[in-house]
């Protein structure tokens, strides 16, 4: 066996996902985990949207001053917009592989619930880049200026508030599917049903910075998690066996 | 009950047929409501003890706002029609919906921000209405954004309607956040209209005004809906002879 070979052998494929009689919960974990394995074989790609939120707080010092009880003010701001796009710009990569390849449409005749399988994919995509960006957030705002006590409430608020964003996320992505060149398209889709996330996590933030507590926020932002948890997959399927018709 | 009604809307000849027979009955008492409208506004409506004759422009501004969350609302369930009972004509009214509904939401800016200069001493205040007709604004334009990025209308048709009923799941909620987001920023907005409450004479044009301009939407809509039933069936043998009749 080649190399190759052998990495494709060790990943588990769509036909065995739906050969085998499997559970749905088991076929949901192999989903998750191909996509992990997929990922950390790519690292490259994975390094991506961390290397982007960590330009996009360096954008703030030098447009706006580097002057650190400034750069605390505009703090929460700066890190919820890099941690935003940073997200976007990581979802173009959530189907578009395995539309290319055949891998949805396999998921789609399955017999497994698209639906669970397309949430798995989305968990794996959170533990990808949500989950990365919520422990690179730390640093990004210490060298804004903000305390270190503020360093849990920004973990929390950043881990919560991009479960959110990835499932709204998953939304847009399946719907663009069927588009070419639909970078654009997908900012336009996501940023506005986005934006409860935003000012949610912006004001976490904030007051996990001014040192006051960041309970109230953190419940809304979990309260949007959790209703898309339950709602985004079924949109998402919606929107992915549209692009297979 | 006979349903034949029903399932004579669904045929495009006769969506066509009715919809042209259909627009003056809604055209003509639309312009003749808005001239009422409009000339009880803004000549016999007393000027406002605060804001003067500036209040006047509250005789476009309201009903403009209302409509623009009308026609989402209208979009929405002529989408989730389309989608659930594959309705073509229900596919077509969403379609013809979002260009009036964005329309509308346009003229509520505008003169939201006409309105803003003498009140507030500024075109544009970051007041939660004003913010969340501008992310209603997106909503529309996203979604005409997805249509326009499929070649092929059915598929356009589908991926929009679960984008429409996406999006009017996430109003209420963007809405609430934008006021909560608000209040924690700035002071209550000067403007509380209706809470004292408006004397007869100010509020029947307003009342007058709503209801035009709903016409108006209808009217609007079956011109509309006529050109895209035109569009989408140029081919069928009925265009033909109903164009040569």
């Amino acid at each position: 066996m080649r190399p190759a070979d052998q990495v494709l052998a060790s990943v588990p494929t769509a036909t065995a996902l739906g050969a085998a009689p499997v559970s749905g919960a088991a076929a949901a974990r192999l989903a998750l985990l191909r996509d992990l394995k997929l990922a950390f074989r790519k690292r490259g790609q994975l390094v991506q949207p961390l290397a982007f939120f960590a330009l996009v707080t360096l954008i703030f010092p030098l447009s706006i001053s580097p002057e650190l009880a400034r750069l605390r003010e505009v703090a929460p701001g700066a890190l919820w917009a890099g941690a935003l796009l940073a997200s976007l710009l990581a979802l173009e990569f959530l189907f578009r592989d395995d539309a290319y390849d055949g891998t949805l449409e396999q998921y789609a005749l399955s017999g497994q619930s698209l639906t669970a399988l397309l949430f798995a994919k989305t968990v794996a995509h959170w533990l990808l880049t949500g989950l990365p960006l919520a422990l690179m957030a730390p640093f990004a705002a210490l060298s804004l200026g903000a305390p270190g006590t503020a360093v849990p409430g920004i973990v929390a608020s950043i881990a919560v508030g991009s479960v959110a964003l990835s499932l709204i996320g998953s939304i847009g992505a399946a719907l663009t599917l069927g588009v070419k060149r639909s970078g654009a398209l997908l900012a336009l889709l996501t940023l506005p049903l986005s934006l409860p996330v935003l000012i949610f996590g912006a004001r976490a933030t904030e007051l996990a910075i001014s040192g006051a507590s960041i309970v109230a926020p953190l419940e809304l932002l979990a309260a949007i998690a959790v209703l898309g948890v339950t709602l985004a997959p079924l949109a998402a399927a919606a929107a992915v066996r549209i692009s297979l018709e | 009950m006979t349903w034949t009604w029903f399932h004579r809307l669904a045929s495009p000849p006769h969506i066509y047929g009715l919809a042209g027979r259909l627009t003056p009955w809604f055209a003509w008492p639309a312009a003749l409501l808005v001239i009422a409208g409009l000339w009880g506004g803004l000549v016999l409506a007393p000027p406002d003890y605060q804001q003067g004759d500036g209040f006047r422009i509250i005789y476009v501004h309201a009903p403009s706002a209302w409509m623009s969350l009308m026609v989402y609302t209208t979009m929405a369930v002529a989408a989730a029609v389309g989608l659930i009972w594959r309705m073509k004509v229900a596919h077509a009214v969403a379609a013809s919906c979002a260009p009036i509904g964005a329309s509308f939401t346009v003229a509520a800016l505008v003169t939201g921000s006409l309105w803003g200069q003498p009140m507030w001493g500024t075109y544009w205040q970051w007041d939660p209405r004003l913010t969340s007709e501008l992310i209603l604004l997106f909503l529309y334009l996203g979604y005409m954004g997805l249509r326009a990025g499929f070649d092929d209308v059915q598929r356009a048709d589908r991926a929009s309607a679960v984008l429409a009923i996406v999006g009017v799941v996430n109003v209420p909620i963007i809405h609430y956040s934008v006021t909560w987001w608000n209040s924690l920023h700035q002071a209550p907005s000067v403007m509380q209209l209706g809470k004292p409450k408006m004397p007869l004479s100010m509020l029947t044009p307003l009342l007058i005004m709503l209801l035009g301009f709903t016409l108006l939407f209808v009217a609007l809509l079956l011109v509309r809906l006529r050109a895209e039933v035109l569009n989408r069936e140029r081919a069928a043998n009925w265009i033909r002879e109903a164009v040569s009749a």
